[in-house]
């Protein structure tokens, strides 16, 4: 509760109350620090479950990573496909949670309920019939194909969350708009959409990071390793002689710190937008 | 405030629109025109796809008689129709009271720790506290990781022999477990990585909420002398309903589905213990000879499922007056 006299609170609840959090706080982070940690290490450390820190601390995981893998060639890879995910499913999204958020028509409630039902599909259920539709369009081992099976889990998140946005933009600025007689779509692209910029940065970074970290379609899809996103291409790494885990660590490491790094600088606005139509009904 | 809706019916004061236009049916015209992209796609690659998985269902289907091409030549399909013999035989196996009963339990434990927990780490965030943002940034961090980069981090921490999990345990004196190979472990540490991964979407979210209740409720409420727990049960827990609402329905939808974690941490082991319905289902259509038809037939059930847990849970809300 919002303890409104703060300072008040006496120096043993002070004591628990951040040692709780950082006991918390130890818990979320160790897993990662240990990734990183062990990234570091000799290419046979991890063989060692002694608990030390550093010993020999040494960049020949990444130097082999980067120079002697395909892993460059996925990073092109992932960031192409994510792109275009990111570019497409912020459009589609945007249109639709506009007219979510605005109008109620025909039909409002069925595309609601689409957009949550979709979120429910396994993606065991649909794999092979899209796999079938995309080569029946010759699409399999293509990035396009790729992008629109990420399209189908993106957009209707996305659009869910822009709803929410919109929701708390007034509506008296499309009234206005309409005014100075703007059609709707006008009102929609020309004063709405700037003034949704963090919405819209929340759902293109969504869709980010959905199709960076995605790993069955990618893995059912993309069928040549010239064509493997950074996803699948770690898989490569088990498996081929032993689990290669000091090229496992480092590559997971170079994917994982710049998704977290925006992913840290944009999460506030990203719970916003997914509860803001809630918060403020 | 509830949603404000451009009511069709009212022109703006004063209006100089320089196309009059019909009404309703213009707005009407432009709302479907916006969704329209997104109902294709949907229909076309969601719609399509499901359509031929109940198609699919209902036959034999294999990879040995499923039609292909190979090189110059076209093999045709040779599966045939069998009706509803694929569910029933998946209704009446043990493997699916099993599956589902795990599935249940992983959904429910997973979600109440993740409210839980999130709830009570939101509530300590929500007071005034020194380094309050580096506290959020620190538990917010897992949720930061791509999946497939957690779920391999948790397999080494508790590989039972390399792990830093057992080592500590060691070095505590205690002995090591076979985190990923016992199949009641398996199913604590598959719990655990997935608690680790939800809790933090909780916590941000639950914050959210509480800071959107109006402060002064808890100062009347303390003016009235009301105890904390008093506070909490009438005045927090009511106040973040519009937020609990559609983050335990996402959070259990997701848990039901959670693919990557099951998958990459115990691929459902030791023998299957801690297989979900949907590791089970892409098992069958990707593993040995490729069941595409028992496959689409357990995701169709699947669905179903959620389905109707949506249907009921959004009557229950509907009926406090909380949902569109």
């Amino acid at each position: 509760m919002t303890a409104g006299r703060g300072g008040s609170r006496g120096a043993g609840a002070s004591l628990a109350l951040h040692a709780t959090l950082v006991v918390a706080s130890l818990v979320a982070v160790f897993p990662v620090a240990w990734l990183v940690l062990t990234s570091i290490k000799p290419r046979d450390a991890w063989q060692s479950s002694r608990v030390e820190m550093f010993h020999d601390p040494t960049l020949a995981n990444y130097a082999q990573v980067l120079g002697d893998t395909a892993f460059p060639r996925w990073l092109v890879n992932s960031l192409f496909v994510a792109a275009l995910t990111t570019v497409l499913g912020v459009l589609l999204a945007a249109t639709t949670g506009y007219a979510v958020s605005r109008f109620r028509f025909p039909g409002f409630r069925s595309i609601m309920w689409m957009l949550l039902v979709t979120q429910m599909f396994p993606v065991a259920t649909l794999i092979v019939p899209i796999y079938n539709l995309l080569a029946a369009l010759g699409l399999v081992n293509q990035f396009p194909g790729l992008v629109i099976a990420y399209l189908t889990t993106t957009v209707p998140f996305c659009a869910w969350m822009m709803k929410g946005y919109f929701d708390t933009v007034p509506v008296e600025i499309d009234e206005a708009g309409r005014v100075d007689g703007l059609t709707p779509f006008g009102t929609f692209w020309r004063l709405i959409l700037p003034l949704s910029r963090p919405g819209l940065a929340v759902a293109a970074f969504y869709s980010f990071i959905t199709a960076w970290a995605e790993v069955a379609y990618a893995t059912a899809f993309m069928t040549g390793d010239d064509k493997y996103t950074l996803a699948v291409g770690l898989g490569q790494f088990v498996g081929q002689h032993k689990a290669e885990w000091g090229l496992l660590t480092a590559s997971s490491v170079l994917i994982a710190v710049p998704a977290a790094v925006v992913f840290l600088l944009v999460q506030r606005h990203l719970v916003t937008g997914l509860t803001a139509g809630a918060t403020k009904a | 405030m509830t949603t404000q809706v451009v009511d069709a019916a009212a022109p703006g004061p004063g209006a100089r629109g320089r196309r009059p236009r019909a009404r309703g049916g213009t707005r009407h015209w432009y709302a479907w025109a916006m969704c329209a992209p997104v109902v294709i796609v949907t229909l076309v690659l969601v719609g399509y796809p499901l359509a031929r998985g109940v198609y699919l269902s209902l036959t034999d289907a294999t990879e040995a008689n499923m039609g292909r091409t190979i090189g110059m030549n076209t093999i045709p399909s040779t599966y045939e129709f069998v009706g509803l013999s694929n569910y029933a035989g998946i209704v009446t196996s043990a493997e699916f009271l099993t599956r589902l009963g795990w599935t249940v339990t992983w959904t429910v434990v997973c979600v109440a720790l993740h409210y839980g927990l999130g709830l009570g780490l939101a509530m300590l965030l929500n007071r005034p506290l020194r380094l309050r943002s580096l506290y959020r940034v620190l538990l917010v961090l897992p949720w930061a990781v791509p999946a497939f980069v957690s779920a391999f981090v948790w397999r080494y921490l508790l590989n039972g022999e390399f792990g830093v999990v057992n080592a500590m345990l060691r070095a505590a004196g205690l002995g090591g477990v076979d985190w990923l190979d016992d199949p009641l472990w398996a199913k604590v540490s598959v719990i655990a990585v997935n608690v680790w991964l939800g809790v933090p979407f909780m916590m941000l979210a639950l914050l959210g909420g509480l800071q959107a209740i109006p402060r002064e409720l808890y100062e009347a409420a303390e003016v009235d002398g009301a105890t904390p727990w008093r506070r909490f049960r009438h005045i927090t827990l009511p106040g973040l309903r519009p937020v609990a609402g559609t983050v335990v329905l996402l959070g259990t939808i997701w848990t039901f589905n959670q693919f990557p974690v099951i998958y990459l941490v115990t691929r459902g082991g030791p023998g299957g213990s801690s297989e979900i319905l949907v590791t089970y289902a892409y098992r069958q259509a990707f593993e040995g000879i490729r069941n595409y038809s028992g496959s689409a037939a357990w995701g169709v059930l699947i669905l179903a499922l959620l389905v109707v847990m949506a249907v009921v849970y959004r009557r229950a809300l509907r009926t406090r007056g909380e949902a569109w």
